[in-house]
């Protein structure tokens, strides 16, 4: 049976790197002893696959792995289960059956992902932010930059930025919220757009600047021309 | 939400920054407020490194078991924070908690290896707490040291307050216990170090004076406190299957050396090889019993996740329940993606048998431990193992298809000849011929042989503490006649050679015998920069040698220099069961290139049977095996070597 954990990742865990929360979940999995399947062979690993890699510093409250499991445990028992061995920092938010198929790997669907973008030191903004902000989204093109394994090449993000709002949060300081393309085809991390914005607002943008929080991530569904976005968790059904 | 001693930006800019954050699984947190003593536990190197150490592991456990007592970690920053921290003033703290390290009673520093105590000096100094023990007041904690460069504690003992002689698991209690009595009668520092010194296995290195002979050598150490013993005594665990041992050891983010479960199944080795400091300062031989290691590693698979188990122990195949254990091991756990490692195993039809269950033997090695190239030399060691055991066990593994093998050596052991130092190529090469005896379309493509040798250190209370050390110089002579050797054989495309680092080596002896004296050496080096001796990237060997020469110290005193058989050594005043005399009537014997046998086999009356435990006659809990009598010690090392 084919299950995808969603997980939430914040405090002190945002250090903890990718290749390190996969050695982290295959020994959760042991200590919650979850029937996870093994790949046959003589060095048999485990079935299990992560929907998209979180960068050291960021926090999410969508993260998402896949994994096949052999026996039936209610959805809430697993996640029970699984809290019962995390750390701080890392809380299982549900364990959800999904389809049988190879095209339902949460890998391959992602196609969009939220992010809430706020200032470590807020005083680095220019006055006015969100009327720059505007302006700047109004462009024809947001061209950048990117740099890739094979050089460097220009990026038109507009088109892969679906949404993005200048707000503020409950103590009124500034939060941009944004659905950017994400997955193997157009990946586009926050703060790629953010430095877009930097340069066009004129002001600089330090190291570590940013406090980025993903909310969650998404598969495509609806027509190319008129694409909707459904989380990946609603793929999946409780049982 | 758990507080951070260090920022984002700090966090987000230094190398693996899990090192830093505590938070592992089965880490252990309490209140503060609630404990009367808290203790920081250091080893004193990277944090891969630290959390791979099983005693610490030990040790956490048992302290936490208390509720008065609140055990924490930490490691020596790596040189990115280490630079940082000096930069911006951050005191060093400790994982769990946060807090500064100074702000506890008992910082305790694991002595593994000669090579980290300029990183002691480190952690002291980030810490804020004065390196001189004397100048240390009621605002420091007490540091204690321990392991088994305890053993020869003098080059250390102006920086510590304490050191603990022997195995942690008997009287740490007690020695909280005087520190809480002297505490809430706020009573003086002073008064706790004496009360210290009455606890059995505990020195207090500022109670005693040392007078020197002309020629630099030792008269006499005299207590000057009237609480401090003349002789302080090792401490052992006498029953270790009713002891102490982690049930839930911590499980860290990062991959660590020993990323698994480890399963002390004894302790001591009844080998007696004459070079071996563990092999003495672990007397006598004590088995956990099979009851016990099962329940263990049942419980410590259950509480970590780990995939992967090793058994520890200085030499796996004298344990007497081995082949019930591993079987049980294989059974249990074969079959649910745990991996099983088994180092130090002799190589026989059992261990091959097994390991061909364990792991794939395409990609694995034998590891065989033969020490020296010549039979001459391996008697004069006392290492059992003959040319015919060895070409034997690699002859079956390569007709069960192995086809790596790793040899291990030393060079510059007493009396060593340039044949003993050619009998390591000709070792190699009748090995690798006895892979081609096997037809061509048999055996598995061409065989690879490892050679590896290490330069020979003496070291405390072993047969050869009296032995002279070689120079850097012919330390690498020695290797290149190793290395002409192997390019002479017919199979040389088969064996690769590796050789260790000359001048570490030659560091490692001062400090290894070293007196109080190389201390202002070591200081000076830490102020000129040295850290991290044991990385190779790190070790500043220049900055060594003006260290030496500023402080005054001839190194050569300390290494190369024959030592008589009346001269009082620095650690003399430390009785470890394993009496001078005896130590003295095998360095004899190897000069004389007689074997010993080894202790199941006939007692050699060593002093260690006063324990009343383990393998020593009288002690009534093992029963002689025959089985394990046989002289051969052909090892098989997989995965973590013990440092």
């Amino acid at each position: 049976m084919k299950i995808r954990i969603k997980f939430r990742k914040y405090g002190i865990m945002k250090f903890i790197g990718h290749l390190d929360l996969m050695r982290y979940f295959q020994k959760a999995m042991r200590r919650a002893d979850i029937d996870i399947c093994y790949s046959s062979g003589f060095s048999p690993h485990m079935i299990m696959s992560f929907a998209s890699p979180l960068g050291v510093g960021l926090t999410s409250d969508g993260e998402y792995l896949d994994i096949e499991i052999g026996n039936e445990l209610s959805s809430q028992a697993a996640v029970q289960r699984l809290n019962a061995v995390m750390t701080e920092g890392v809380e299982v938010l549900s364990f959800r059956r999904i389809p049988e198929d190879k095209a339902s790997n949460a890998m391959s669907l992602v196609a969009a992902a939220d992010y809430e973008v706020r200032f470590r030191d807020p005083s680095i903004l220019p006055e006015n932010p969100e009327k720059l902000w505007e302006a700047f989204l109004g462009q024809a093109a947001v061209t950048v930059v990117k740099k890739t394994k094979k050089g460097e090449r220009e990026l038109d993000l507009k088109p892969l930025i679906y949404q993005a709002e200048w707000r503020r949060d409950e103590d009124g300081a500034p939060c941009v919220f944004l659905r950017l393309s994400s997955g193997s085809a157009d990946n586009v991390k926050p703060e790629l757009v953010l430095e877009a914005f930097a340069a066009y607002a004129g002001f600089a943008l330090p190291e570590f600047a940013l406090l980025i929080h993903r909310k969650d991530l998404y598969a495509a569904a609806g027509a190319a021309k008129e694409p909707r976005f459904v989380s990946l968790e609603d793929l999946g059904e409780e049982f | 939400m758990k507080k951070l001693a260090l920022n984002d930006e700090i966090l987000l800019r230094i190398d693996k920054p899990a090192r830093y954050l505590g938070n592992e699984i089965n880490a252990v947190m309490k209140d503060p407020e609630k404990v009367d003593v808290r203790f920081c536990m250091c080893f004193p190197d990277v944090y891969e490194i630290g959390m791979s150490h099983l005693g610490i592991q030990i040790l956490y456990d048992m302290f936490n078991q208390r509720e008065d007592v609140w055990c924490e970690r930490v490691y020596s920053p790596w040189t990115d924070l280490d630079r940082i921290m000096r930069e911006q003033n951050i005191p060093l703290f400790a994982l769990e908690s946060q807090d500064p390290v100074r702000n506890f009673d008992f910082l305790g520093i694991t002595l593994q290896y000669e090579m980290c105590y300029t990183n002691i000096l480190q952690v002291l100094d980030l810490s804020g707490i004065p390196l001189n023990a004397v100048e240390r007041t009621w605002e420091d904690p007490i540091v204690i040291g321990g392991g088994p460069c305890a053993v020869n504690p003098e080059p250390l003992a102006e920086f510590f307050d304490l050191f603990y002689i022997g195995e942690g698991e008997t009287s740490y209690f007690a020695l909280i216990d005087a520190y809480k009595e002297v505490r809430r009668k706020n009573g003086s520092r002073q008064e706790f170090l004496e009360r210290a010194a009455e606890i059995p296995g505990i020195y207090v290195p500022s109670f005693y004076e040392i007078s020197y002979h002309e020629d630099g050598t030792i008269a006499s150490m005299e207590p000057v406190n009237p609480h401090a013993p003349r002789k302080v005594e090792k401490q052992v665990v006498t029953d270790l299957t009713h002891t102490y041992y982690p049930q839930k050891p911590l499980v860290p983010f990062i991959k660590v050396t020993q990323d698994r479960v480890v399963l002390e199944i004894q302790r001591g080795c009844i080998r007696g090889c004459r070079f071996c400091q563990a092999g003495m300062l672990y007397r006598p031989t004590r088995e956990r019993s099979l009851e016990m290691l099962e329940d263990a590693a049942l419980k410590m698979l259950e509480s970590t996740g780990h995939e992967e188990i090793s058994l520890s122990s200085l030499s796996s195949s004298d344990y007497s329940r081995l082949q019930e254990l591993v079987t049980f091991l294989i059974d249990t756990f074969g079959n649910k993606g745990v991996n099983i490692s088994l180092p130090s195993l002799r190589i026989d039809a059992f261990s091959l048998d097994v390991m061909s269950k364990v792991q794939d033997v395409r990609k694995s090695s034998l590891t065989f431990a033969p020490e020296a190239g010549s039979q001459r030399l391996r008697d004069v060691i006392n290492k059992g193992l003959t040319e015919e055991v060895i070409l034997e066990g690699a002859g079956q593994a390569f007709e069960g298809g192995w086809n790596k093998v790793k040899l291990y050596f030393m060079l510059g052991l007493p009396t060593e000849t340039e044949e003993d130092q050619k009998g390591i190529a000709h070792l190699a090469e009748k090995i690798a011929r006895r892979y081609y005896e096997i037809p061509k379309d048999q055996r598995n493509g061409k065989c690879q042989i490892t050679v590896s040798t290490s330069f020979f250190v003496p070291k405390p209370f072993t047969p050869f503490q009296w032995a002279r050390m070689c120079t850097r110089e012919e330390f690498l002579e020695k290797a290149h006649t190793v290395n002409m050797e192997i390019k002479e054989q017919l199979n040389r495309k088969s064996i690769k050679y590796n050789w260790h680092e000359a001048d570490v080596t030659v560091l490692e002896g001062i400090f290894a015998r070293g007196d109080r004296k190389v201390s202002r050496a070591l200081r000076l080096a830490y102020e000129k920069g040295c850290l991290f001796d044991s990385w190779s990237e790190h070790f500043h060997n220049e900055l060594w040698l003006e260290a030496f020469q500023e402080a005054g110290i001839d190194p050569s005193f300390y290494t190369t220099r024959h030592r008589g058989t009346d001269e009082v050594f620095p650690w003399d005043f430390i009785d470890i069961g394993v009496t001078k005399k005896f130590l003295l009537k095998e360095w004899e014997r190897a000069h004389e290139e007689t074997v010993t046998p080894n202790c199941l086999a006939q007692c050699q009356g060593c002093g260690a049977a006063r324990y009343h435990t383990g393998v020593c006659p009288g002690s009534g809990s093992r029963s002689q095996k025959q089985d394990c009598a046989a002289p051969n010690a052909q090892k098989v090392k997989e995965g973590g070597n013990e440092a």
